[in-house]
């Protein structure tokens, strides 16, 4: 009896992978559990001037992009050119999250590199990051005027990206309002 | 036009494949020799048509053929020579063509060295590779075909992830895959074995020096990744437990165990059944390890993109190999039993020990690695298991093998007498305790698991030399038998890697801080000196390039270029860490981030580990015991059957 153990085993290995397939399917399908949630609460201070502040809130009503960076953060300093080419077309308004970095470390680091930002925010302890659900940098939300994430890239933005998912849907959301 | 040929040669591949696979198993059965004689140029065939196709993929990467999408995401024309070759498996299709090319390789090496055996199951043996091989050519055809076009034509290339660029690419994958598609060849003989019925233990010899093979090549595959990620990743890290690493580490700790348990079986008959098992698993294992890795079912989301169709083909090659070789055990092997009995004091029962702990350890790594994928679909959340599992789980499980080793060695076959053997072992065991001790006086700092670690080395270390020793004292001639000395070298090995790793885990000291041009750090005795940075170009990259100078008692011992390169096509920038490599220390500084605008303050990462290069120095004795022993001569010997010839087999001589 105990030469069939081998097979059954193997059987119960089976299924539990036809699982995990099903599983890494549904993952490309549904990349975030934030995706069509409203933006998590925030009220952040401006990295360059800490006595004015920005919160959600004063956000709503226009399509922005939520980018989340350090200067520790290596794939960053990567996509900066892509970040810093779609500012240039104008097309959205993009909040450069500055996330458990020093002030002086991110401003040098935008100076260095350019600032592409519209805002930046500073997430000292970064609380706001784990609201979003960040777990490495850099991450991207695309939020519309209502408040709601509608997009969400994982690591390092690629010009591809940009072109085919984020600004596709600010051109659908700027023809709708 | 030429690309399209090497598709061509790949289908060509893939009849004969067919071929192979149907008409010499269709001949053992109804002993038509003409039909059994095909596997031998079948073999060689398919083998050319897969190197054709193989060399035509890298012209295509020499030549810079950018209209070939596989070559346009993968290559660049600014990539230096070297690295075109190396770029032509550094992405799915090519590294499963590179599989596939090793398989046939392999298959074409059986039909070429295997005359010696019977004509029927070495035919058998031939077909089951020409079914392996059939299974992955279709999957390459169908899933994952490299010479696919791009329309329109691409200008440049994307050029090869940096992390790829590398002499360790270069050398890494193809030796990796040695390993594991050769443990095909040790699968192949046990399936031969079992459809045969009543071969008995004799596959087991003509198998053994095929599996020694591929088990040192896997050895070493695994121990240059090891070593590859140490210098290349730039965190001093050299093992991370993540599944790609235990996906090559499961078939070699199974491997392990069946290469101990064919010798049992070899030469005392016992274990038979669990060799054969230990045989069809190991190669399962790789088909797993492959699995889990193409897949994407266990890749986090950082990883490169996964793709579901290319995961449900592997699965149902896997169903199909696997599953059907355990159906074929479970049905014929109750007959295959034999093999005397042994006592509780015996080499068997060592073996045994042996056996078992390996095989709990690739258990164990394997419940590791897939728990997170059970968690997940089972909807508990996500998790992931780390170093902390695996660690104690190693930690623990190596203390039985590696107190059983040395006492294994001595014990004679069948039965012993504990007497004679604490008897021999009596001075191993207090050098090694002495050994152990000194080191932890020395270095405190080591800990009491450490310097266990450090004592058990030794005690492997020095069991196997006494036994040697004690084989030319009773001897009295100077020849050691080629067998022993494998064994001892292996075993040297397994002690040297153990003091390296306990050494170095413990001992290494690592800091990362803030540097200006002109400070200076001291560790274990080593003053590290920032002398500035400056920039350097290479054919694809600028870098900025930090110099250290590294001193020791105001005497210079070193200069460290450690660089932060930034490759242009990709946009991304990689570190590549200095080393100052020493047989019992190494030091190693890697730069990470500036820290301020004129580039004169730098984010850098200083470590001293000690003992690091004993963990792939183990793993080169170990490799090179494995190809000694399987260069034994014994093994070259006409390989007869000792058993009365089988009925099929007079048939086939009858007709």
């Amino acid at each position: 009896m105990s030469r069939i153990f081998p097979l059954l085993g193997f059987a119960l290995l089976v299924v539990l992978l036809v699982v995990g397939l099903k599983i890494a399917d549904r993952k490309t399908n549904l990349p975030s559990p934030l995706i069509d949630k409203p933006v998590p609460a925030f009220d952040l201070p401006v990295l360059a001037s800490p006595e004015q502040r920005v919160s959600k809130e004063s956000l709503l009503g226009k399509p922005y992009l939520v980018n989340f960076w350090g200067s520790w953060c290596v794939t960053c300093r990567a996509e900066h050119p892509v970040v810093t080419e779609l500012a240039k077309r104008n097309a959205v308004y993009i909040v450069g999250m500055n996330f458990r970095d020093e002030t002086e470390d991110a401003m040098a680091w935008l100076k260095r590199w350019g600032n592409p930002y519209d805002v930046s925010l500073s997430d000292f302890d970064g609380r706001v990051s784990i609201d979003f659900g960040v777990y490495a940098a850099p991450e991207t939300f695309l939020v519309d005027p209502s408040g709601t994430i509608v997009f969400k890239q994982l690591g390092q933005l690629t010009w591809e990206v940009v072109e085919n998912e984020i600004l596709p849907r600010v051109a659908s959301m700027e023809s709708g309002n | 036009m030429t690309v399209e040929l090497g598709q061509i040669s790949l289908l060509a591949a893939l009849l004969t494949a067919f071929v192979l696979g149907l008409l010499p198993m269709i001949g053992t059965y109804t002993g038509n020799r003409r039909f059994i004689a095909v596997s031998t140029s079948a073999s060689l065939l398919q083998c050319l048509l897969v190197i054709i196709s193989f060399g035509i993929l890298t012209a295509a990467f020499v030549f810079q053929d950018f209209s070939v999408e596989y070559v346009a995401r993968n290559s660049n024309s600014l990539l230096p020579m070297g690295y075109r070759y190396s770029a032509v498996w550094s992405a799915h299709e090519g590294s499963l063509l590179l599989w596939e090319l090793i398989l046939t390789i392999w298959i074409a090496a059986v039909a070429l060295f295997s005359k010696r055996l019977p004509e029927v199951f070495r035919a058998r043996v031939l077909a089951v590779l020409g079914w392996i091989s059939v299974g992955f050519l279709l999957f390459i055809l169908l899933t994952s075909n490299p010479f696919g076009r791009l329309i329109p034509s691409a200008a440049e290339g994307l050029d090869l992830n940096p992390l790829l660029q590398d002499f360790g690419l270069i050398v890494h994958p193809p030796l990796l895959y040695m390993g594991y598609v050769g443990f095909s060849v040790a699968f192949a003989f046990a399936v031969a074995a079992l459809l045969g019925g009543e071969v008995s233990r004799d596959w087991v010899r003509w198998s053994r020096p095929w599996t020694l093979v591929a088990w040192a090549f896997l050895t070493i595959g695994i121990a240059l990744g090891s070593w590859w990620a140490y210098y290349e990743l730039g965190w001093g890290g050299y093992w991370f437990w993540d599944p790609v690493e235990n996906a090559s580490f499961m078939p070699w700790l199974v491997g392990t165990a069946l290469i101990h348990s064919q010798a049992v079986t070899e030469k005392r008959g016992a274990f038979g059944n669990w060799t054969l098992l230990l045989a069809l698993s190991t190669f399962s294992l790789s088909l797993l390890g492959t699995f889990l890795v193409r897949s994407g079912v266990l890749t986090s989301v950082h990883a490169f993109a996964s793709d579901p169709t290319r995961g449900i083909f592997i699965l149902a090659y896997l169903g199909v190999v696997v599953g059907g070789s355990l159906t074929l055990y479970a049905a014929r092997a109750p007959k295959m039993i034999q093999g005397g009995g042994f006592a509780g004091v015996s080499r068997e029962t060592f073996l045994l020990v042996n056996n078992l702990v390996f095989a709990v350890l690739a258990a164990m790594v394997l419940t590791g690695t897939l728990y997170p994928l059970l968690i997940d679909a089972l909807g508990a959340g996500k998790i992931s298991v780390g170093p902390p599992y695996f660690g104690l789980l190693f930690t623990w499980l190596l203390i039985p093998i590696v107190l059983a080793l040395p006492i294994g060695i001595y014990s004679r076959w069948q039965q012993d007498s504990s007497g004679r053997l604490s008897g021999m072992l009596r001075w191993p065991f207090l050098i090694s305790l002495m050994v152990g001790t000194g080191v932890w006086i020395m270095q405190p700092a080591i800990g009491f698991v450490s310097a266990a670690g450090v004592t058990g080395g030794a005690w492997v270390i020095v069991g196997s030399l006494f036994y040697v020793g004690h084989l030319l004292k009773k001897k009295s001639s100077l020849r050691i038998p080629a067998s022993v000395l494998a064994m001892t070298l292996a075993h040297v090995g397994m002690g040297v890697f153990l003091i390296g790793l306990s050494m170095t885990s413990t001992l290494s000291t690592e800091k990362h801080l803030r540097m200006d041009a002109g400070d200076k750090y001291e560790m274990a005795g080593y003053t590290f000196e920032f002398l500035g940075t400056s920039i350097v170009r290479g054919p694809n990259y600028t870098a900025d390039q930090g110099e250290f100078v590294v001193t020791r008692n105001d005497r210079e011992v070193t200069r460290l270029y450690p660089q932060k390169r930034e490759y242009a096509q990709r946009g991304n920038t990689m570190t590549e860490a200095a080393i100052d490599p020493g047989f019992t220390r190494d030091l190693y500084v890697s730069l990470g981030e500036p820290l301020d605008q004129n580039g004169q303050a730098w984010a850098v990462r200083i470590y001293h580990k000690p003992f690091i290069r004993w963990i792939w120095l183990g793993a080169i004795f170990i490799m090179s015991g494995g190809f000694l022993a399987a260069a034994n001569k014994r093994y070259r010997r006409k390989m007869t059957v000792k058993q009365p010839a089988t009925a099929k087999t007079r048939e086939v001589t009858a007709s």
